[in-house]
């Protein structure tokens, strides 16, 4: 073979990967703290490759770094979707060391409080600047009309990135998926309990459906 | 453009100031100066009411600076309300082209986390009991 021939194989190659493999999407985990954002992280990473994403715990913002698990494949119907899952810390407009004082000493909470304002800051800016697509989570126990969620789908639907609802923690009695599509009507709810593992089969339909 | 006053700087009573600010003044503000004022409001303890709230860009910056602010035991954050979008709020591709969401302004109410709190809300009534520090 020419030096001519295997430049433009090698040029031919190149462009195909270009053209044809997409990178995969970045789907931003959102949500308020404690609505089970890492839970879910960690549900959707385990079934599919098997490793976790972080730590979960009952304390609010447990996580404190935006975390990305690259390379998710699911498939659905005989088609792989490949994500990377951004685990995002929970976003709020307050926060108060002394909310973790019942957990930790004192220098922990504050500590703990910092690192939580860096962190709802960094998922802030992944939001304005490196996520594809989100998936919001909130806690079907509780009210969904919180300021913190009207300003975030806001945020996410002026910025035209596909939205989907997770009603998350449908195992606990006080659960109301009806609750969160009354709040949100405009985009798709789908109800689930990531800690049980309810429903993961309509969340991966959703999931190809939406971001695929 | 004149400053709002602050209480303190008089010998005001010992109460709670509110700033209502309109849209008018906001219009020829860049977005942080508006949360510049805003935050400077709320950390002299004022209730900042806005009368065509923020734009959603302008309310992620300002979560993000508020973040950076927070100080224990001296500054624990922001509590804002707006209402929440009308279930029949025009969101097709059509209505966007057609500029319906101009008509989204709304009122929104901020101020310090520890000084406010809200007990309503619905897409109607927001319902705040505010408190002295």
């Amino acid at each position: 073979m020419g030096l001519f021939t295997e430049l433009k194989d090698s040029i031919s190659r190149a462009t195909d990967r270009l053209f044809s493999e997409q990178e995969p999407k970045r789907i931003g985990i959102y949500g308020p703290p404690n609505a089970g954002k890492t839970t879910l992280a960690n549900r959707i990473a385990r079934d599919w490759t098997g490793d976790a994403v972080g730590a979960e715990s009952h304390v609010p913002h447990e996580t404190r770094r935006a975390r990305r698990k690259e390379n998710v494949e699911i498939e659905r119907d005989g088609k792989t979707v490949t994500i990377d899952i951004v685990d995002t810390p929970g976003v709020t407009t307050k926060v108060d060391y002394e909310e973790f004082t019942d957990d930790m000493d004192e220098e922990d909470a504050i500590r703990r409080s910092r690192e939580a304002t860096e962190g709802v800051a960094e998922a802030m800016h992944w939001l304005r600047e490196d996520v594809d697509g989100v998936i919001y989570v909130l806690d079907s126990a509780e009210d969904p009309i919180t300021q913190v969620n009207t300003m975030l789908i806001g945020i996410i639907e002026s910025r035209d990135l596909p939205v989907l609802i997770f009603a998350n923690k449908t195992d606990l009695d006080d659960s109301s998926v009806k609750r969160i599509e009354d709040a949100f009507p405009q985009h798709k709810t789908v109800p689930l309990s990531a800690k049980e593992g309810d429903n993961m089969d309509e969340v991966y339909d959703n999931i190809a459906e939406y971001f695929g | 453009m004149p400053k709002a006053t602050n209480a303190d700087d008089a010998d005001a009573p010992d109460g709670v100031q509110i700033d209502l600010i309109s849209g008018e003044r906001m219009a020829g503000m860049a977005t942080m100066e508006k949360i510049r004022m805003i935050l400077d409001g709320v950390h002299d303890g004022n209730i900042v009411i806005l009368e065509e709230g923020l734009t959603p860009d302008e309310e992620s910056r300002l979560i993000e600076v508020t973040m950076a602010e927070i100080s224990p035991d001296e500054f624990n954050g922001i509590e804002i309300e707006t209402y929440p979008k009308s279930e029949t709020r025009d969101s097709s591709l059509l209505g966007r082209i057609m500029g319906s969401n101009e008509t989204e302004a709304k009122l929104t109410v901020i101020g310090p986390a520890n000084q406010i709190e809200t007990l309503h809300k619905d897409e109607t009534l927001i319902s705040a009991l505010v408190s002295r520090n």
